[in-house]
């Protein structure tokens, strides 16, 4: 048993060259920091991150300086009689009285992608619809987000009997197939909520949106629930907040510096890629006629919309669908990225 | 089978059948939020007119009852009353007529899918970080995030409008071809890429290298011992390809004109036919939890790793 012998010399303080050995070779990097780098060498999460960037912006600038409106036909003048040249233009053509204009010398804001059958300039119709599926997609994720961790806290919590009836529902609500009961529950509530609702601040958002936010709050937030169940089960009993609570760390330490910081990627990644399924749900109910109520446009309906005139008008079809498919993508691949650079789970 | 293996079996059953009940049950009780219950729809009538039909259908009755009645037509005769827009036919004949053509559509897509994908999964594995593999991940990756409406509108245009070699509308000879592509193409795609990872993953098990020392050739190599295993968490997925054939199909008929059960649907759902709305829910959802059961239990069949919960 020679090596487990002790001299005396192995009791004397450190030289100044054996504590450099121990001294980091860097700062000392925090979770967030660390997890942040490595999302920007990702280099598909960056650009789709810059992407997503500059399609809010658009959603959200353009709007406020563009000279059309989305429901406002350009054919339509008080006064006048209506103006029939508007409707159904190709990008960048003009109506009569614009072309008069331009003649005598005017500037006209072009009209990019032409205008619908109505007279609508279809551009700001399509920033509107990128900025209504935007929209959805983010506040049904909180929907789902709020809904999903309340009860998955309260089941993972109160474990027993309460997790066990909850679970029990969750297992039902999840083996429904969801798409066709967003459908029922869309096309019901569009009537039944459609006279209540009127002139309330809920009005304004339309039926077939609330129905819409409700049905996500009904339906999609059993995956979430299941995750932040799971996640509050695991990490209870992970070696790291024995050896915490060993040390005599405190209840508020422990859900500070381990619960929290290793739950909440999880669960912010998980919001993140809600995002491109909520919108994806909206564009097909739109699309099926159960998404935003007419004159709103949203991705969806314009796609659909534009369905009938594909013979003369493909640019109509090509746009929307190229912003939902790109925006969807984009969402995707960023969402991807999220996880791996922050999931504290994945081996780097 | 042990008796491990039949409770699982029966549990999963049971499930299937719970959330049946709980479809039909939902859809009843949703369906009669509607003002004016659904029969009526929003049609004025006078108050004579409205007893009647009340009285004809049954819905003077109370909830519960009419719940009952609805509830055992379906069970004992697949009765789920009578069409509203559609006169004189049940909504059990209509959804049958419409069940033809589309399990025609939708099945064909799924064994397309099912084929294709499993090839080029393998076959990207195998050419794994080459250019081939590289294009058929970016390919896949794309289809994925393509709403299935949009990847129909696009053939529409670029094969019916533009280039018109192909039919439009989904009732002539040849026009189911654009609808089952469009049907086919995301889960060709996802099902590509689950058998690209999962065949990464067995390649590198120790049983194909010691099938390798032992000198089997490189096709019967793959296709003997790799996608036999790597085949596996593709049934998982026969369940959710189905949901999203049912669903996919409500759109992909709707733009092809298929005279199938998903366009009925969908007109139904604009014509505010109630009776149809839920002979149709029901229907549909029934056969995408049989499949989901059917393709977990065939999993558990195949693969004996798996251990019971």
């Amino acid at each position: 048993m020679q090596e487990n012998e002790f001299s005396s010399e192995d009791f004397l303080p450190a030289t100044e060259e054996e504590k450099t050995y121990a001294a980091p070779d860097r700062p000392a990097t925090t979770f967030f920091k660390d997890g942040m780098k490595r999302l920007l060498q990702n280099k598909v999460a960056t650009v789709s991150a810059v992407l997503l960037i500059l399609v809010v912006l658009m959603a959200v600038i353009l709007p406020l300086f563009w000279p059309y409106g989305y429901s406002q036909m350009l054919g339509n003048r008080p006064g006048k009689p209506m103006d029939a040249s508007y409707n159904n233009l190709a990008p960048f053509a003009y109506g009569q009285s614009e072309i008069k204009r331009i003649e005598a010398g005017e500037k006209v804001f072009p009209h990019i992608f032409g205008t619908d059958a109505s007279g609508r300039d279809y551009f700001i119709r399509v920033v509107y619809g990128t900025r209504i599926s935007l929209l959805v997609g983010f506040f049904a994720s909180i929907i789902v987000l709020i809904v999903g961790l309340t009860v998955g806290a309260v089941a993972g919590y109160f474990g027993g009997k309460v997790d066990l009836v909850i679970m029990r529902i969750v297992d039902i609500i999840y083996s429904l197939p969801d798409t066709l009961m967003v459908i029922l529950l869309a096309s019901v509530l569009k009537t039944a909520l459609g006279a209540k609702i009127q002139g309330t601040v809920l009005g304004s958002l339309g039926s077939n949106m609330l129905s819409l936010f409700l049905v996500f709050a009904a339906l999609y937030w059993v995956s979430m629930a299941r995750l932040i169940r799971g996640q509050i089960l695991s990490l209870r009993e992970q070696e790291y907040v024995l050896s915490a609570r060993a040390s005599g760390a405190k209840a508020g330490w422990i859900i500070r510096k381990h619960l929290i910081p290793n739950c909440i990627s999880v669960v912010v990644i998980s919001t993140a890629l809600q995002i491109p399924n909520a919108i994806f749900t909206e564009s097909y109910l739109s699309f099926l006629g159960l998404g935003v109520n007419a004159p709103m446009p949203s991705l969806g309906s314009l796609a659909a919309e534009a369905l009938n005139g594909i013979h003369s008008y493909p640019h109509r079809l090509v746009v929307p669908a190229l912003a939902i498919s790109l925006i969807v993508l984009a969402l995707n691949l960023f969402g991807d990225g999220l996880r791996d650079a922050f999931d504290p789970k994945l081996k780097h | 089978m042990s008796a491990k293996t039949v409770g699982y079996i029966l549990k999963r059953i049971a499930l299937a059948a719970l959330t049946v009940w709980v479809v039909i049950t939902v859809t009843f009780f949703v369906m009669r939020a509607v003002p004016g219950g659904p029969f009526l729809g929003e049609k004025a009538l006078t108050a004579e007119a409205e007893a009647a039909l009340n009285a004809k259908y049954g819905l003077d009755k109370p909830l519960l009852e009419q719940y009952a009645t609805y509830l055992r037509d379906i069970v004992t005769r697949l009765d789920f009353g009578p069409s509203l827009k559609q006169r004189g036919r049940t909504v059990a004949e209509v959804i049958l007529d419409g069940f033809r053509v589309s399990a025609k559509l939708g099945l064909t897509a799924a064994a397309i899918a099912i084929v294709t994908g499993t090839v080029l999964g393998s076959f990207a594995a195998i050419r794994r970080k080459k250019t081939a593999d590289k294009v058929i991940m970016v390919v896949t990756t794309a289809f994925v995030s393509m709403p299935s409406f949009i990847m129909g509108t696009f053939l529409l245009l670029i094969f019916a409008v533009e280039l018109m070699v192909l039919p439009a509308n989904g009732a002539v000879s040849g026009g189911l071809i654009l609808p089952v592509i469009t049907l086919a193409l995301y889960p060709t795609a996802y099902i590509t890429r689950l058998t690209r990872s999962s065949m990464l993953d067995v390649l590198g098990q120790d049983y194909i290298r010691t099938a390798k020392a032992k000198g089997v050739s490189g096709v019967k190599l793959i296709f003997g011992h790799g996608l036999k295993n790597a085949v596996l968490p593709v049934i998982t997925y026969l369940g959710p390809m189905i949901a999203y054939i049912v669903t996919g199909s409500l759109v992909v008929e709707q733009i092809f004109a298929v005279p199938g059960i998903g366009r009925t649907f969908v007109s139904s759902i604009s014509g505010r036919d109630y009776p149809m709305i839920m002979g149709t829910t029901i229907v549909l959802s029934v056969l995408i939890v049989t499949m989901n059961l059917v393709s977990d239990l065939l999993y558990q069949a195949v693969d004996h790793r798996i251990t019971l919960k």
